[in-house]
């Protein structure tokens, strides 16, 4: 299988001193879906952002072959679609369908093949009925289910998403976990729920201080870590 | 004022909606300097140039008394200055300021609600304003939405619990401001992942048509002919 993301011995320390990260080795394969679980300030979210250049550390990341350094950032970050886990923070343009237009229009399409896109994203996660509307007036579920489109608009190779399921109720979270598997993209996937994790991913890995400290099967890990993950479910 | 409410009258349909932004920039610069600069016969001159207006809205389908009241927003200001003017002896200024404030925002209504504002910033730069203003006055505006919305969920949850006095508005207003800071930051980071690079890519540049050339050169001369045949027959 073909290596679609390559981290290896990634450290990060946030300004005011904290490490995050503290030597993460990662592996991503075409088409895979790994769940990322861990403590909340493990460093998953810090991790993410490293996956498109937000942050930098120290260490190797390389993206569909290419090293993340500042000439290949405008292609990396066409190949990742970071879905973040505010929405709200996510959706920022007056309508859904410029919302989704945005990203095809900054990797330099015309507005009509961006329309064109947009829509085909609409139609994909099942919002094309909503593209005239203000962001901002709809449901947690059709916000998540936009900005999954805003991404899959600009036709990457990985998806990326923060705890997708945070804000959801249950028919939404599984509306969500049925319209993922479809997706045939890889994905890292960062969630508490053990549960929509198992029904996603290949395999999974835990976080804990920075560090991934275990690897294997989602069933695998929950039952290791059980004390953590029923921790997370309780807060 | 509601930036979506605005975000929604420019973009409805009509004769003016359809002009190029920059001929609207032309007829908006020239209708502030004659409004500005009018000196005689104030009353009558502000009265046709008032209907002028109207005249416009009309045109622009948009509706009448919601536009007129909005212009008002501008008047808690000017009336704290004409106060001032009035208190010093001097009442004939104060009611010019109220006038040409009023009828000033009224006119940058007009054009603000017949142009959707990425076309209008569009404009601007075509005629040559300031880049770095540009951007300032984008993110202002993209920004805007969510601090209105934010606005709107903490003074619901303030009703929830029985309103807000003074105080209780002024911590509020405080966190709205840190929250949108912080939900900024994310914002941008959200934008970055999606390739923006510093420039908003607005609809297909416009062609300037002759229909636009022949509105800016009547919207130009109209105001301008108003006040000089009215200041003549006045005087
Ligand atoms: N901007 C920041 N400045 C300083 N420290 C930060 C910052 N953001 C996060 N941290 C710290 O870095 C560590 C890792 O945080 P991170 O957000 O990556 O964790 P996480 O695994 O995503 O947690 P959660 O499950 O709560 O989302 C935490 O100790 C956190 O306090
Ligand atoms: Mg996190």
């Amino acid at each position: 299988m073909k290596a679609v993301l390559e981290v290896r011995n990634l450290h990060f320390r946030y300004a005011d001193g904290t490490p995050a990260l503290n030597g993460i080795d990662f592996t991503l394969a075409e088409g895979e879906t790994v769940a990322l679980l861990g403590a909340n300030g493990s460093g998953k979210t810090t991790f993410l952002m490293h996956l498109n250049g937000l942050l930098t550390g120290e260490g190797s990341i390389q993206v569909c072959g290419m090293a993340m350094e500042k000439p290949n950032l405008r292609a990396i970050r066409a190949k990742i679609g970071m879905v973040f886990q505010d929405s709200e923070s996510q959706l920022f343009m007056p309508t859904v369908l410029d919302d989704v237009m945005f990203g095809p229009l900054n990797q330099g399409r015309s507005a009509a093949e961006a329309a064109k896109r947009g829509r085909a994203a609409l139609e994909t996660v099942g919002m094309a009925h909503a593209a005239g509307r203000a962001p901002y007036h709809l449901s947690a579920g059709e916000k998540k289910r936009v900005a999954i489109a805003g991404i899959l608009a600009m036709d990457p190779e990985i998806l990326v998403l923060d705890e997708p399921t945070t804000f959801l109720d249950p028919p939404g979270q599984r509306a969500l976990a049925d319209l993922l598997v479809r997706l045939p993209q890889a994905k890292i996937l960062v969630t508490h729920d053990a549960r929509f994790a198992q029904a996603l991913s290949h395999r999974a890995v835990f976080f804990q201080s920075g560090k991934i400290v275990a690897e294997g099967s989602v069933e695998e890990l929950a039952r290791r870590f059980a004390w953590d993950l029923e921790m997370e479910g309780a807060r | 004022m509601q930036p979506a409410l605005l975000d929604r009258w420019s973009r409805q349909a009509s004769i003016l909606h359809r002009r190029d932004p920059r001929a609207k920039i032309a007829a908006a610069l020239v209708f502030l300097v004659v409004v500005a600069t009018a000196q005689p016969a104030l009353l009558p001159v502000s009265a046709g140039l008032f209907l002028f207006l109207c005249a416009g809205l009309v045109v622009a389908r948009l509706p009448l008394g919601g536009a007129l009241l909005r212009a008002g927003i501008v008047l808690p200001f000017t009336l704290t200055f004409a106060a001032i003017c009035w208190m010093a002896g001097d009442p004939w200024r104060g009611v010019s300021l109220i006038l040409k404030s009023y009828l000033s925002a009224l006119a940058v209504l007009l054009m603000v609600s017949t142009t959707p504002l990425p076309g209008l910033l569009r404009g601007f730069e075509r005629i040559g304003a300031p880049r770095f203003l540009l951007m300032v006055s984008q993110f202002l505006y993209r920004y805007l939405f969510v601090i209105t919305e934010q606005a709107q969920h903490m003074s619901k949850a303030a009703a929830c619990r029985g309103g807000m006095r003074f105080r209780a508005a002024a911590g509020a207003l405080a966190v709205l401001f840190a929250r949108s800071y912080s939900q900024a930051e994310d914002i941008h980071r959200a934008m970055l992942s999606r390739g923006f690079e510093g420039r908003f890519h607005g609809p297909e540049d416009t062609r300037f048509r002759a229909a636009d050339a022949l509105f800016a050169a009547a919207a130009c001369c109209a105001p301008l002919l108003l006040r000089l045949v009215i200041e003549r027959v006045a005087a």
